[in-house]
């Protein structure tokens, strides 16, 4: 089953550690290599994108940045066989943070993808 | 990880599992070149998992569950050596400091220790069931009941297929080694065929009711990655990891809503999982790059099959080239689809013609499917028809079964 990891993190004003991008660098490649990690990529502040909003009828386009307190930093697609397995790499990835750059905060969430498991009419 | 107040056994018991899956495999590997014994090294780590499951319910998840295990793991590993070898008692005797094995650390040399690990379970002197049986248990650190659901076979059967394969390798006297550099080709195919054995597995359950077996396919698939991180630069492992990928993006496209088999010429390709295409298209690039191989040919005939139209003549080709590479009459029978399909069911039928006589196919239900197929493109109805029931009779997969049945009545006629 497939999990997809949002992770939100206030945008920093200072650049992260470079031993921080390092250890990150290597998780991604344990999970690449533990067969895990199918696609991951880190994302550009939302200054640099927009968002498409349909209410009341009305279709809108509004250029970022968006003015939540966090922001979407990265994503992460894991190919896994539990929920629990999604939740310890997405908490590997948050030790690091929490051992290499002290004074971050931030959040993973850990959503499903829908597949075959969910329709147990079509295994 | 902290986790939020005292977790029930349950849930602790969860989160056992997954790091599990995540560190069994390298935990076992590393015990193994501590140890030198297989069969010793996943004892060691069926104990540690013990000690796990008595101690986080009570003492909470550790912060970092991986080092915990490998720590715990050691620990058992150098307690057992002690006791067999009496070293401990020899070195007070002698006075020597008892320090060679804490220098001993599991993190060491994990990539070779695993590679060691693949190769020892898909050794030679062992039995392809006890191949597949070892590899799934040690790499992909199913349990034995996960592998008797996996291949429909009495829980006690799997438990001694593994027992042997252990014995097996110990009588033996299989060292934790690697293969000779004259031997590692062969190796690595033989790798490659237990791999590919476990994704067919469940790709066409053979003697199941269903039609695929989806948690085998993804077992295989990751194992095929697992090796990828480890051989980057062997063409043949991108090219099995590219075919695995492609074939397992149809997957969800294969079974209608009421569970029939769905044929390729029928799927909704709206529905092939695009993240797999692409992902196998990656690795089917560099298969390439490295010189390809059988595996790389059958990855591009399934990546012709993830354009909006398959290009039957260049599918055609393609078999024309493995054929001669891998002359099997599976090979050929497929070749025989693909000429049909490009247009020329007439040569297509006089492929088959020669596979008629093939001992391995005397029993194959995909014979008669495919010149049933080829007989109908030449609108010879009643051979036709005769072939699909053959077929029906054959195969032993019920979904497959009402599926010729289907395709016998559904031609109509009489001629």
């Amino acid at each position: 089953m497939r999990y997809l990891t949002l992770l939100r993190a206030k945008q920093s004003t200072t650049p992260p550690p470079p031993e921080l991008m390092a250890a990150i660098m290597a998780l991604g490649e344990e999970a690449t290599n533990s067969g895990s990690l199918l696609d991951t990529s880190g994302l550009a502040p939302s200054a640099s994108g927009a968002r498409v909003t349909l209410t009341g009828g009305e279709l809108s386009a509004v250029d970022g940045p968006f003015a939540e307190s966090k922001e979407v930093i990265s994503y992460a697609i894991y190919d896994v066989r539990s929920k629990e397995e999604a939740v310890e790499w997405a908490s590997r990835f948050l030790k690091v943070h929490q051992d290499l750059w002290p004074e971050w905060e931030g959040e993973v969430d850990v959503l499903k993808l829908f597949g075959p498991e969910d329709f147990p009419a079509a295994l | 990880m902290t986790t939020s107040p005292s977790p029930s056994p349950e849930a602790v018991r969860r989160v056992l599992d997954a790091v599990w899956r995540i560190e069994s495999a390298r935990l076992v590997a590393s015990l193994a070149r501590l140890v030198q014994d297989v069969g010793v090294a996943e004892e060691l780590a069926q104990d540690t998992f013990v000690i796990a499951l008595e101690q986080w319910p009570r003492d909470g998840v550790p912060r970092d569950p991986g080092p915990w295990l490998r720590a715990t793991a050691k620990h058992r590993a150098v307690d057992l050596i002690r006791r067999r070898t009496r070293y401990a008692e020899k070195l007070a005797v002698l006075g020597v400091p008892d320090r060679v094995y804490d220098e001993y650390d599991l993190d060491d040399h994990i990539g070779d220790d695993l590679l060691r690990l693949i190769f020892t379970a898909a050794h030679p002197v062992l039995s392809t069931e006890a191949k597949v049986a070892l590899t799934l248990r040690l790499l992909g650190g199913l349990s034995t009941a996960e592998i008797a659901r996996a291949f429909l076979i009495p829980e006690s059967t799997a438990a001694q297929r593994i027992v042997r394969a252990k014995r097996t390798l110990a009588d033996a006297g299989v060292r934790f080694t690697m293969p000779t550099p004259a031997e590692t080709s062969s190796r690595v195919g033989t790798v490659l065929g237990v791999i590919y054995l476990i994704f067919n597995e469940g790709y066409a359950a053979t003697g199941g009711t269903d039609w695929t077996q989806p948690a085998l396919c993804r077992e295989a698939m990751r194992l095929g990655r697992v090796l990828a991180g480890l051989l980057p630069d062997t063409a043949e492992v991108h090219g099995l990891v590219a075919l695995m990928e492609l074939q397992a993006s149809r997957l969800p496209a294969r079974v209608s809503p009421s569970g029939r088999p769905v044929l390729l010429a029928d799927q909704d390709r709206r529905l092939w999982d695009r993240l797999l295409i692409r992902h196998g298209l990656d690795a089917l690039a560099r298969a390439s790059d490295l010189g390809g191989g059988v595996y790389t040919l059958q990855a591009e005939i399934a990546a012709c099959h993830t354009a909006p139209s398959t290009d039957w003549r260049r599918v055609a080709a393609l078999y024309e080239v493995l054929a001669y590479l891998q002359p099997s009459p599976v090979v050929r029978l497929n070749q025989a689809v693909a000429v049909g399909k490009a247009g020329d069911p007439g040569r297509g039928l006089s492929i088959t013609d020669g596979l008629a006589a093939e001992r391995s196919l005397r029993d194959y239900p995909q014979l008669p499917a495919v010149r049933g197929e080829l007989l109908a493109q030449l609108g010879r109805v009643a051979e036709a028809r005769a072939e699909f029931t053959r077929a029906a009779e054959l195969t032993r997969n019920e979904a497959e079964r009402r599926l010729f049945e289907d395709r016998a009545a559904g031609l109509g006629g009489s001629s």
